[in-house]
């Protein structure tokens, strides 16, 4: 799924790393617990998440992904910017449910990693 | 090489600097992705365990042409249970760890898991030791 499709569907914004919204994702995982996603082999992923801190950034840092999808119309702060321009992460908020968005883009055809 | 960094206990903006850098100098000596992500997930998971649950810590990396070692050290509570601490789901995070994403019992399996090799020695009330080791190749 193209970001910037998936952005649409969420009635999303791109906050960061907009250059990048041509960029093709195949699957997602949505979780708060970042050492669950610390658990994950893959890179090709958008995380969705309603954790709005520096440590999301940086659990997508470790990980080697590059896309999250942050919910329930969080704030993204400054650290969490500054660390994911650095990275080249892509972030797209949502006033959206973390609940809704996973159902829309499963809908639409996104798949689960498990 | 060697590197080495300090890590303060309940510094949750500063946690994962380490390995970040770390990150940055496999990346240069153009070691294998992947293993560079079993490198920064076992490395990220022990730094933040420090910041949760140490009042200070050091990290040490020893870098080699086979592989890397990496030495946390920290001063803290200590762990009365290792046994238990390696359960998957087993946790003793506080609120405001659980609040930064962590706490989900999954830290020290999930570097068992990412390492070649992992030891940990604890003294309770006094701190805890973890090594771990994985090879490039």
């Amino acid at each position: 799924m193209n970001l910037g499709d998936l952005c649409n569907l969420v009635g999303g914004t791109a906050v960061c790393g907009t250059a990048r919204l041509g960029d093709s994702v195949e699957y997602a995982f949505a979780s708060d617990l970042m050492s669950d996603v610390l658990t994950i082999k893959s890179t090709d992923f958008i995380l969705i998440t309603g954790l709005a801190n520096i440590q999301s950034i940086r659990t997508l840092e470790m990980s080697d992904a590059s896309y999250m999808l942050l919910c329930r119309g969080k704030e993204v702060t400054p650290e969490m910017l500054e660390l994911a321009e650095e990275n080249g992460i892509v972030i797209i908020t949502s006033p959206y449910s973390l609940f809704r968005c996973a159902g829309i883009l499963y809908s639409a055809g996104l798949k689960p990693l498990y | 090489m060697k590197l080495e960094y300090k890590v303060e206990g309940g510094d949750f903006t500063a946690a994962g600097f380490a390995s970040s850098q770390i990150k940055k100098i496999l990346k240069q000596l153009n070691i294998d992705p992947s293993v560079i992500k079993r490198v920064v997930i076992a490395l990220y998971e022990a730094e933040v365990n420090i910041v949760a649950h140490a009042y200070r810590g050091v990290i040490k990396a020893h870098i080699e042409s086979g592989g890397i070692t990496l030495t946390l050290e920290d001063e803290g509570p200590g762990i009365p249970d290792v046994e238990m601490a390696m359960t998957p789901g087993f946790s003793t995070a506080t609120k405001a760890v659980r609040e930064m994403g962590f706490g989900a019992g999954m830290g020290l399996p999930n570097i068992s898991e990412n390492a070649d090799s992992f030891n940990i020695e604890t003294i309770v009330g006094k701190g805890t030791t973890l090594t771990i080791g994985i090879k490039f190749k």
